[in-house]
């Protein structure tokens, strides 16, 4: 089989618009969660999010190409552009063939949908934009990016609701490993921050109204965020051919299913994903030396994932780091994977652990080291990245420095 | 402005030209739009004029909405601006 490596990486999320500024953020433990700037805020209960403030999308786009352009397809293009340029691949004759675009997101056009409802239902108007469609459906973000960069290969959209971009990745780099592309384009995206977004996430009751504290004992809930990663997965010889930089290698993945809640995790299946994509990289437990968590900062999965790891990985569960960076970024649902992937390149190349912030309780049933509050130095070789999903779909991809 | 130039300055604006370069015999396809540009412009008239056109884009030549040319849609407008009013 062949092997898989990353060779550019791209995002927008509340931290900052890059790569770059994202990691500079993770590394300072700065938090991107503040007060929600959208309409109606006054009626929601909750008003915090990790929004991209400042998202100046005529800067980046055409006034045609905003037409057609739901945010989460924005974020994408966006963070397509800064991965494929870093790459440095120009898709043409076979390689334009054998390349493609792999993209999660749990809901697709969420801002269109609203805009779109509050006209027919709030507004009372018989007629919308005839692109309400194309900017709204799920594949819309993949499809534009095939078509920016002629990706002419195996593309699709997948949408396994907060493991969306994990389970993209997971089979982009299947994709690639099985010889069906040289390049994937892939990881995910999400932008539902808007009124209708938010309100129904209200409904479930997970929500905090004061700030995301994952592993904390005083945890309250979850905090959505938004924005995208996206990555480029080359085959390892046809990258090391031309030359590339390669940020690391995507060692292995594996999913699970929990077969059981659609709402609330299983450690055994967690714990399952979690071993298997170990299995699938040809990992021992103590070759891993960071896993980036799913740690939403519910009460449910912090410690259903810490019990996960813990058997998963025995004792080695007492020295290796484990974090989530979701309290600086929040949860960026179906494209939260991709953005925190960031991480684990930040662990294997700078040697840099992003922390849990707004960590102030230790809770016995998170008995881990959570790297709490400030980033640590620590050389590791070989990372996990976690996202077990509503429906009790997990996904686990490893990492490993080449 | 009249029907005739608010009809122009819709095409003008979805075909990202100046209303001087809209004449009377332009096509769409000269003008360079394409099938989404068009739905796009019917959408703008729609909204503009407050009417409802007759137009489907799986065939638009069996349509009751001309659209072979600028003059041939002003017309079009026209009428039905015409029988909202009647």
């Amino acid at each position: 089989m062949r092997r898989v490596v990353i060779t550019g990486a791209g995002t927008v999320n509340a931290l900052a618009q890059d790569v770059p500024g994202t990691l500079a953020a993770m590394r300072e433990g700065r938090c991107g969660i503040g007060p929600l700037e959208i309409r109606d805020r006054e009626r929601l209960s909750v008003s915090i999010g990790g929004q991209v403030k400042g998202w100046d999308a005529e800067a980046h786009f055409n006034r045609q190409q905003i037409a057609l352009y739901d945010r989460f397809t924005q974020f994408t293009l966006h963070a397509a552009r800064e991965a494929i340029t870093q790459s440095g691949l120009v898709f043409e004759d076979q390689l334009s063939l054998t390349s493609g675009a792999v993209l999660g997101t749990a809901g697709g056009g969420v801002n269109t949908w609203d805009d779109n409802y509050r006209t027919v239902y709030e507004e009372g108007k018989n007629r919308v934009h005839p692109f309400v469609v194309p900017k709204l459906m799920n594949n819309a973000a993949a499809s534009h990016v095939s078509m920016e960069w002629n990706l002419r290969g195996p593309s699709f959209t997948v949408a396994t609701a907060c493991a969306s971009s994990n389970h993209a990745m997971g089979l982009a780099f299947q994709m690639v490993r099985s010889g069906a592309a040289t390049a994937m384009i892939t990881g995910g995206s999400e932008a539902m921050l808007c009124f209708g977004g938010i309100k129904a996430w209200e409904g479930l009751r997970v929500m905090s109204r004061t700030a995301c504290r994952p592993f904390s004992m005083n945890r309250d809930g979850m905090v959505q965020g938004e924005g995208a990663g996206v990555f480029v997965f080359e085959e390892y010889d046809h990258a090391r051919a031309r030359g590339a930089h390669i940020l690391a290698e995507v060692a292995g993945f594996a999913m699970s299913s929990d077969a059981g809640d659609i709402v609330m995790p299983s450690a055994q299946g967690a714990e399952r994903a979690i071993t298997g994509a170990l299995r699938d990289a040809r990992l021992n437990p103590e070759d891993v030396g960071y896993i980036n968590a799913h740690g939403t900062g519910t009460a449910a999965n912090d410690k259903t994932e810490c019990a996960a790891v813990a058997h998963a990985f025995g004792h080695h569960a007492d020295r290796l780091l484990i974090s989530s960076t979701k309290a600086m970024h929040g949860h960026c649902i179906g494209g939260t994977g991709a953005v925190e992937l960031l991480a684990c390149l930040m662990a294997l190349n700078d040697g840099v652990i992003a922390p849990t912030i707004g960590y102030e309780d230790p809770d016995p049933e998170c008995a881990l080291d959570v790297v709490p509050n400030v980033a640590r130095k620590a050389r590791v070789d070989a990372v996990l990245s976690n996202a077990f999903a509503f429906g009790g779909l997990n996904a686990v991809v490893a990492l490993r420095r080449l | 402005m009249t029907i005739k130039d608010r009809v122009i300055a819709i095409i003008a604006e979805q075909a990202v030209l100046d209303v001087a370069d809209v004449t009377m015999d332009s096509t769409l396809e000269s003008l360079g739009i394409d099938s989404l540009g068009l739905v796009e412009s019917i959408f703008a008239i729609e909204e503009a004029f407050d009417v409802s056109v007759p137009f489907n884009a799986n065939d638009p030549s069996q349509s009751d909405f001309d659209i072979s040319s600028v003059a041939s849609i002003i017309a079009a407008v026209e009428k039905l601006v015409a029988e909202q009013h009647a």
